[in-house]
């Protein structure tokens, strides 16, 4: 029943709905993005700079704390996007039955998982304006440029949102998400030139991390709060657009074999 | 006046397993139809597949004389579905719950509000409005479940044994407002495994097996025709009763240390029994619909 008749700015019910019970706890979802950024900051910052050089990235040279600090609201984009439509979503899904009242209603299963999506990276985005705040108070991003982080973050918040919710159309149980957590987050986490250049890597394994959506990210947000990137802007946009949908269309395929049966 | 809704040969089968065998009803505007059977039966798979849950595999199903598969939006909001399971939204208050199920109908907010406070007042939660849904005992979350299904204003209502797990309370107060919906001209179909409410409630019913239908008429008829209106059971029956029973083939049902007799309020048997074969104890009662579903669907354990 998967038909383009079956998508609607219906979809954007939902969203609402998510956007309530955020605002419920508004308080406790600002802590998180408030104090991750000056955590890593300090951490690296003060204890693991006296240890690095400095950075040489796209022409720019960099001290350690420069590098790592944008990179710090795309991992953030990342684990906001990709906690939301596994573990959250998979509550409403499978223990909340949130989806099975939902779907009595003239909702279709590919508004709610569109919603679930743009939700997440709707999360992700709240999460970057607070660090976006956060690292410019601090010097990290050159603004008005930085301004620019916000739709990077929407954008990149939407490729995690899907395939996280993907992930949620084929796992079975919620424990078995730390498979994908450990496969894929944890490598994507370390290897999309967030901690150091992809350059850095042996050849072989540049094109591996290339392939992250974490490093088109990394990329973008370095190049609206550095002014230089490694990779072109068009090409990550691109990537990650392609991703986006790839993984939405997978994620309502294997949603609708999940719940319609 | 066309039917509400329009069943015919209705199949589902999924992994290998059929779970509605050739299913064929209808119900009319107005009617409040039951439809009744063991656990496994294809009650709630047959729902599903009436709010589009679940794809049909063969057969017709028409609702509001819609196809589901091509006009299910227009068929789910005009609908009212109260699942089985407690698919209230945990994270919201009591009048949320209902103000943003209206919204995924696309009620305005105003006129929600009014609906929202109107239903709240008629299924007696206005003063939990504000509470969170864990709160509630399973009565009141039943109630509002209810509530929630009715915030479209359905002509037709769809009821997943909207009672179980409810205490005798909150069941009689249930029925008491389904009733009410059932005078305004609401159309409904229950499934339900409690056979006092099929029989307090339904204008109809269907008794499923096996995903098939074994009967289809009233409560009264069904009892009539099944359970013949009186009963007579008959604790540790000796062999001089059951080689009377089987001379004169009375219907009945030999449970061992219990033979449970099948007959009408001024049959012959009743003294026959009463003077010559009530050794131990004897219970002469009317046949319910507790019967008719027994003998028709057996006596041995489902799952």
């Amino acid at each position: 029943m998967m038909t383009p008749s079956s998508i609607s700015w219906r979809f954007l019910k939902v969203w609402r709905r998510n956007l309530l019970t955020y605002q419920k706890i508004w308080k406790v979802n600002f802590i998180t993005p408030l104090l991750e950024p000056l955590l890593y900051i300090l951490a690296f910052g003060l204890g693991f700079s006296g240890m690095v050089e400095g950075v040489n990235y796209a022409g720019l040279q960099l001290t350690y704390t420069e590098f790592i600090a944008p990179a710090l609201i795309a991992t953030a984009v990342m684990w906001n996007a990709f906690f939301e439509t596994t573990y959250a979503s998979f509550v409403r899904m499978y223990y909340q039955k949130t989806f099975d009242g939902m779907l009595a209603t003239p909702l279709s299963l590919e508004e709610i998982i569109l919603a679930e999506v743009v939700w997440s990276a709707t999360k992700s985005v709240a999460a970057a304006v607070i660090m976006t705040a956060v690292l410019g108070l601090l010097g990290f991003i050159d603004f008005p440029a930085g301004v620019m982080i916000l739709p990077v973050a929407f954008l990149g918040g939407l490729a995690m949102g899907a395939i996280g919710m993907f992930f949620t159309g084929i796992t079975p149980t919620i424990d078995m998400f730390n498979l994908p957590i450990f496969l894929f987050i944890t490598p994507m986490f370390l290897f999309s030139g967030t901690f150091f250049p992809v350059s850095n890597l042996p050849a072989w394994a540049q094109p591996m991390a290339l392939a992250f959506p974490l490093y088109h990210m990394v990329e973008l947000v370095r190049r609206f709060s550095l002014g230089g990137s490694q990779t072109h802007p068009a090409i990550c946009i691109a990537y990650l657009l392609l991703f986006a949908a790839i993984f939405l269309w997978l994620a309502m395929r294997t949603m609708h074999k999940r719940l319609i049966n | 006046m066309e039917n509400i809704i329009d069943v015919q040969n209705l199949v589902k089968r999924y992994n290998g397993v059929t779970a509605v065998d050739g299913l064929s009803f209808a119900v009319a505007p107005g009617e409040f139809f039951g439809l009744l059977g063991p656990n496994g039966a294809g009650k709630t798979t047959t729902i599903r597949m009436l709010y589009g849950f679940a794809p049909i595999t063969e057969g017709r199903l028409r609702v509001f004389g819609m196809d589901i598969a091509r006009d299910w939006r227009v068929i789910k909001s005009r609908i009212g579905v109260c699942q089985q399971d407690n698919t209230l939204d945990p994270d919201l208050t009591v009048e949320q719950n209902l103000l943003i199920f209206a919204g995924y109908f696309g009620i305005p907010v105003s006129e929600a509000r009014l609906r929202a406070g109107e239903l709240l007042d008629f299924f007696a939660l206005t003063h939990k409005k504000d509470a969170k849904v864990m709160e509630l005992s399973g009565g009141m979350a039943r109630r509002l479940i209810l509530a929630r299904a009715l915030i479209n204003q359905p002509d037709l209502l769809i009821l997943d044994e909207p009672t179980t797990g409810l205490d005798p309370q909150s069941r009689h107060q249930v029925w008491e407002k389904l009733r009410a919906l059932k005078q305004g001209g609401l159309t409904v179909l229950i499934t339900t495994h409690y056979m006092e409410e099929a029989a307090q409630l339904c204008d109809r019913l269907v008794i499923v097996d096996h995903g098939k239908i074994l009967v289809n008429g009233t409560p009264a008829e069904l009892i009539t025709r099944h359970a013949g209106g009186s009963v007579i059971e008959i604790e540790g029956p000796d062999q001089a009763l059951r080689d009377y029973i089987a001379q004169n083939e009375v219907a009945c049902d030999d449970l061992g240390r219990k033979l449970i007799v099948y007959t009408t309020e001024d049959s012959p048997l009743n003294t026959v029994i009463r003077e010559q074969f009530c050794t131990a104890r004897c219970t002469f009662r009317s046949s319910s619909l507790e019967d008719v579903f027994l003998r028709l669907t057996g006596r041995e354990l489902r799952e």
